[in-house]
């Protein structure tokens, strides 16, 4: 970990015009930068704590919606009880996420932004387009069970590893923000994650020094919410595949998977087929999909998980 | 100063025209050569006392507990949020302590295993470990307790879990809630049944 | 002492102190962070500076170049230790590869360098500023690509032929023939090796983390060109070993070397995603079995066949060594061969060669079951044996394989399991039962101890033996009380010094009962001083209460020390009984599992073991250890896999979010019964292993299990979610 200057913001314009220091970056719940940090994979030589915004805090909104505070700790966002009865497909997929000490570290905005749990990303002596660019990529041919099956390229196919952003992603929620010049922009949460073609190390369309002060949710759909991740243990793991699904009583709904891509991946398309079942969905899902002999078995696992939550669904409503 | 690619395209860092000090990052932290190490000066409320300490920005709670203050009761599993062995309790909550840097909780109360109970006065939970067995090699041990003591009170507070089967009801003191969130305390010696009953015992008393 | 009669009456079988639940002695230093592992001797050492480890970005090749000149210049460098500079080194007689590389690599994250810095951070931040150019040669790192290369280890395991196998199974009825894979498997205990190294002079001091005290001296001692009296090692506390810390590794040579170049004491811990690749592991097999039967069950031919690879110093994996005396069969043929590989060295990890070799023979042994339409604890109970079957002569000392079988099956409600796969559903979850046997052999090694009575009357016990979570402090200290007739709380136990005398260590499940042996020893010493210090008859005193007593005359014990300390000092030394009867723990797991019928995922509700394993000294320590085992065990069958890159030559999930164990979540309330057995074979405590016995065959009745709820057969370890989906129902 290299040597870097530590100061607390004291306003979210403040921390975007801070973070045009060559070398800033924003520590929020610090539970995978950090993480990274100590691996030399991430090399700030300034750190700007924006823990002490206060950001923390979740409003209704005139739409009926809710904002959520960037720095919402995973635990608080989880647990209020407004989420917990409209969208309680993002508490599911919190409290399926992590440990109870990392959700009552992590933040909203840092959960959004965590970068990809790939092996060979995380081991420095590999070369890794999206840690060095150009540097090619050491886990295509190597072990890729864990690795996205779809949205990849020839660069990257790591996965996006967040829980939470599937059920925003559901939801359909917008990405609040400020830039270093004052100005703001909402964000839609299918146009945040980029896939990496051949810039993986581009992950997000954030601008430099964007600073991210809110996450809304529009007004609640209603519905059935079901969050199934499958994983290799009980708790404390990545998701293989996860399931996110909000099922109407007319049958119509909406379904995102998380492990599978480099980002939340929602098909709307896809979506249109729900009547139709967990087969037609899948295969309008997983089109194009290019697994490998690895994590071939996603595909099925993704059909198979999602008949489960459909199931489920039918049975709760 | 030289700026590698991968910064300035992941780091959100503009370009070199835009080199302007924002007023609150004080002139002498930021001449100061990147390549020396950044000290800061902190105190933290450890297990009830003011601890005055200067840090290194690089250094985490955990290192701050255990090499600057010689509180070694907190353990070094993984350094990377993946044992729970460094787990504490911050500002009433248990943290990873390897994941987050001493300079952050300037001003934090950090209550750790030694602050909890010494072999002359226990902890109900420890005393509770030491009757169930609920350890072996001892190393993720304070961590568990830490966790412990922290889980009971989440269920108090109507914190649900991934196993709560209802989201609108308040959690069970049940095992399996039990389980589910003390999941991020790994016991490689697998003590997991009995610091289950040692918790279980603890609970059953009321707070 | 020399052991070579079976044991008669004796003090231990009083039991009024040894042989009872007592918590643990060390519990309230543990659970309240006071007792201090390697890395936390702020105490033992003033100055101390951090050192933090390079290593090796290739598998196989030679370091062209080591560039230190960013390294040096970082803030607060003190030394940087490379092959280079280091002085002429050995390896250790326990090492397969060098601790330190250069110019050769051996391995991925060998070590290449140590930096040594005034601060932790400093010198992590320096080590990533040493840049290495590298001379990559090609290795192999796919055991099933070079099991043709195999070898017959000659001094390990000769090849067992008895009586003619390849007859016998071709007339045999019902065949049997399947080959299965066990992974390469991480130690991963929660404490990472870490060394504390200071130097007086010439005389070099280590506060460690390390299971066999006096092996390891004698291998620092070897590597660094040192006369072992120069060596001390101090290892009161282990944050778990498994097999991982017998031998010293990376962290003890480089913080001896760093303090040498520093000039002051130096510090070293591996970092956790240093540990998969930098240290030892369990090796990955390829098993295959063909067993041949009468109609009627009967075990005719068993044949055992297994490979692995290793370093080319490494050893084998024993993995077939339990077919020579689990099961009767008049023909068997018990065979490894060891092939080469790059990967890091493969060593022992809890029950070595038992654990993988159960973990495959007893989901063989399910499925000849099957095929002969039988229950398979009948099965087992049919083919049991009371001597060796290669060597009928020689009988078990104790063995109630049947008994642990036939009690496990009543306590567990084995009737209730259907034998036909995937017919018990509840909701969402197919249910299944399996069982296995355990089984693991009781290894004897001389252990010893010195026992002092001080004049306050306390009786202080000091021993190299080491505590790696398994009850060391606490058996030893009842074992020292009841010799002495003494409370628990009059004991004071000293543990892990090279400086007290040399004990078995822990490892091979042999510890608690041959420390326990050595210290009954020591304490014959210190009895007969005692009752000559009194004027009383030795062999008719009996020490109890604090008292010594010969028929009316009593004496306090502690008058004995009254002009000053009296000291014991014996070491337990065994003759030929192992030669004379065979010597083994037995016990029988049994696992109820749930499988979710559309993802596969898989929760174990129900387990328990029945283990009969000699005297119980601490029924409490020792259903640790069982519960701990069998936990180790659903690991095993369910998601530990080092997952090797072929390419490249190295494990890839190298940290504790890729190397999956398992979480209080996938562990259920676990079940752990000792059946009542005093083996006066083993020792004079009567006592055998139960450490390594409880993880022999959890897996493969975790395994059986999900084949009984599912119908899917998986022979290759883990058990993961995908190589079962296909077998599961089709979902509508």
């Amino acid at each position: 970990m290299r040597a870097f200057n530590y100061t607390r913001a004291d306003s979210p314009a403040a921390a975007s015009q801070a973070a045009q220091v060559e070398g800033a970056k924003f520590i929020a719940g610090g539970t995978n930068l950090l993480d990274l940090m100590k691996l030399d994979i991430e090399t700030p030589a300034h750190l700007i704590d924006v823990n002490h915004l206060g950001l923390d805090q979740i409003e209704a909104t005139p739409e009926g919606g809710l904002r959520i505070g960037a720095l919402v700790r995973n635990t608080d966002l989880a647990a209020d009880a407004r989420v917990r009865k409209d969208y309680a497909l993002l508490s599911r997929a919190l409290l399926a996420g992590a440990s109870g000490q990392l959700r009552n570290m992590a933040t909203t905005a840092g959960n959004l932004l965590q970068r990809t749990r790939c092996p060979y990303f995380y081991d420095t002596h590999q070369a890794c387009n999206k840690r060095n660019p150009g540097s090619g990529c050491s886990a295509i041919g190597g072990v890729t069970r864990q690795l996205a099956v779809i949205g990849v390229s020839d660069a990257c196919i790591a996965t996006h590893p967040s829980d939470m952003a599937i059920a925003m992603r559901a939801l359909d929620a917008q990405i609040e923000t400020v830039r270093p010049d004052g100005s703001t922009r909402s964000i839609p949460m299918a146009d945040l994650h980029q896939l990496p073609g051949n810039t993986p190390h581009i992950e997000t369309s954030l601008m430099p020094g964007e600073f991210i002060t809110a996450v809304t949710l529009p007004a609640p759909v209603g519905g059935t919410h079901i969050y199934h991740k499958v994983r290799d243990r009980s708790s404390y793991a990545f998701a293989l595949v996860s399931v996110g699904l909000i099922l109407q009583e007319d049958g119509t709904g909406r379904v995102a998977v998380g492990g599978i891509a480099p980002k939340p991946w929602r098909v709307e398309a896809a979506e249109a087929l729900l009547p139709k079942g967990a087969k037609a969905v899948s295969e309008r899902l997983l089109e194009g999909a290019t697994p490998t002999d690895d994590n071939h078995f996603k595909l099925t696992l993704v059909e198979r998980t999602l008949a489960s939550v459909l199931a489920q669904a039918r049975e709760t409503a | 100063m030289t700026i590698s690619r991968r910064n300035f395209l992941i780091l959100g860092a503009v370009t070199a025209t835009a080199f302007a000090m924002p007023p609150f990052i004080s002139l002498k932290a930021y001449a100061a050569s990147l390549e020396q190490p950044a000290m800061s000066k902190i105190t933290l409320q450890v297990n009830g006392k003011p601890r005055e300490l200067e840090v290194d920005t690089r250094t985490t709670l955990l290192d701050a507990l255990r090499e600057n203050l010689h509180l070694t009761g907190t353990k070094k599993g993984c350094d990377h949020g993946q044992c729970g062995a460094c787990t504490v309790i911050a500002d009433g909550r248990r943290i990873n302590s390897c994941l987050t840097l001493a300079v952050m909780h300037d001003g934090s109360e950090v209550t750790t295993i030694e602050g909890l109970g010494m072999p002359d006065k226990l902890h109900p939970m420890q005393a509770a470990f030491i009757k169930h067995d609920g350890y072996q090699c001892g190393y993720c041990t304070p961590g568990q307790i830490c966790s412990a003591v922290a889980v009971l009170k989440e269920i108090r507070d109507g914190i649900p879990s991934h196993v709560s089967p209802s989201l609108t009801e308040p959690p069970q003191l049940i095992a399996a809630e039990l389980q589910e969130r003390m999941s991020g305390n790994i016991c490689r010696c697998g003590a997991y049944s009995n610091i289950i009953e040692a918790i279980t015992e603890v609970a059953e008393v009321p707070a | 002492m020399k052991f070579d009669t079976p044991a008669t009456t004796n003090p231990i079988d009083r039991l009024k102190v040894i042989g009872q639940p007592t918590e643990r002695i060390e519990g309230p230093l543990k659970t309240s962070g006071q007792a201090t592992y390697a890395y936390e001797q702020h105490e033992a050492a003033a100055n101390q500076a951090y050192g933090f480890m390079v290593d090796s970005a290739i598998a196989k090749g030679r370091i062209k170049a080591i560039h230190l000149d960013d390294a040096k210049a970082s803030p607060g460098v003190l030394a940087i230790v490379t092959a280079e500079n280091a002085g002429k080194l050995d390896k250790g007689d326990y090492n397969a590869a060098h601790l330190l590389a250069g110019p050769e690599v051996q391995h991925y994250q060998q070590a290449v360098a140590l930096v040594v810095a005034e601060t932790f951070e400093q010198a992590r931040a320096a080590a990533q500023l040493v840049k290495v150019d590298y001379e990559t040669t090609d290795g192999k790192f796919d055991l099933a690509g070079v099991k043709h290369l195999g070898v017959e280890p000659k001094d390990e395991l000769p090849d067992v032929n008895h009586g003619d196998f390849d007859k016998a199974f071709a007339a045999a009825p019902v065949q049997f023939d399947q080959t299965y894979t066990t992974p390469d498997q991480s130690h991963a205990m929660m404490e990472p090796h870490a060394t504390l190294a200071a130097w007086k002079g010439d005389q070099l001091t280590l506060w460690t983390s390390n299971q066999m005290v006096a092996w390891s001296v004698g291998d620092i001692a070897k590597t660094l060109g040192l006369p072992k009296e120069k060596v001390r090692l101090v290892s009161p506390y282990i944050g778990g070993g498994f097999g991982g810390k017998l031998f010293i590794r990376a962290d003890a040579i480089l913080a001896a070397l760093g303090a040498r170049m520093a000039g002051r004491p130096v510090k070293v811990a591996l970092a956790r995603p240093q540990m998969a690749n930098n240290t030892t592991h369990r090796p990955a097999t390829i098993q295959r079995i063909r067993m041949g039967a009468t109609a009627d069950g009967k075990l005719t031919a068993i044949a055992h066949e297994g490979w692995s690879g290793n370093l080319a110093d490494g050893k084998v994996e024993l993995a077939s060594q339990p077919s020579q005396l689990l099961y009767a069969a008049e023909n068997r043929r018990v065979s490894m061969r060891l092939a080469p590989l790059d990967l890091p060295e493969g060593n022992a990890m809890r029950a070595p060669g038992e654990a993988p070799g159960l973990m495959v023979l007893e989901i063989a042994m399910d499925e000849m079951a099957e095929r002969l339409k039988m229950d398979p604890v009948q099965f087992r109970i049919l083919n049991d044996t009371q001597v060796d079957p290669v060597k009928t002569e020689r009988p078990f000392s104790q063995r109630q394989l049947v008994k642990c079988l036939q009690i496990g099956a009543e306590k567990f409600g084995w009737n209730q399991r259907n034998a036909k796969p995937g017919t018990r559903r509840e909701g969402r979850w197919l249910i299944g039962m399996g069982v296995a046997a355990a089984f693991r052999n009781n290894l004897l090694v001389k252990s010893g101890a010195r026992v002092r009575l001080e004049q306050d009357g306390k009786v202080i016990v000091e021993t190299d033996m080491t505590d790696i979570g398994t009850g060391s402090y606490t058996i030893i200290a009842q074992t020292a009380a009841e010799m002495m007739g003494v409370g628990l709380d009059d004991v004071v136990v000293r543990l892990g010094d090279s400086d007290f005398p040399v004990s078995a260590g822990s490892g091979g499940q042999f510890g608690g009962n041959c420390s326990t042996a050595g210290v009954y020893a020591a304490c014959v010493k210190l009895r007969e001083a005692v009752a000559t210090r009194l004027g009383l008859a030795a062999d008719q005193a009996e020490f109890a209460d604090g008292q010594v007593r010969v028929g009316n005359q009593s004496l306090p014990l502690r008058n004995a020390a009254e002009g000053g300390a009296l000291v014991g000092e014996d070491s337990i030394e065994f003759g030929d009984l192992a030669e004379k009867y065979q010597q083994s723990t037995f016990g029988a797991h049994f696992a109820e599992v749930a499988v979710d019928a559309a993802t596969g995922e898989v929760r174990v509700r129900r387990m328990l073991a029945v283990c009969a394993a000699g005297r119980i000294l601490n029924p409490t320590s020792a259903r640790s250890q069982v519960i701990g085992a069998m936990t180790m065990g659903v690991g095993a069958a369910l998601m530990e896999e080092l997952a090797v890159d072929k390419r490249l030559g190295f494990f890839v999930n190298h940290d504790l979010a890729g190397y999956e164990v398992p979480v209080h979540a996938d562990i259920p309330h676990q079940d752990v019964i000792f059946l009542d057995e005093t083996d006066p074979i083993s020792s004079p405590m009567k006592a055998k292993g139960v450490g390594e016995l409880g993880i022999c065959g959890v897996s493969a009745a975790v395994a059986n299990a999900i084949y009984n709820a599912t119908g899917a057969r998986v022979r290759e370890y883990p058990i993961t979610l995908d190589k079962i989906l296909d077998s599961l129902p089709e979902m509508i």
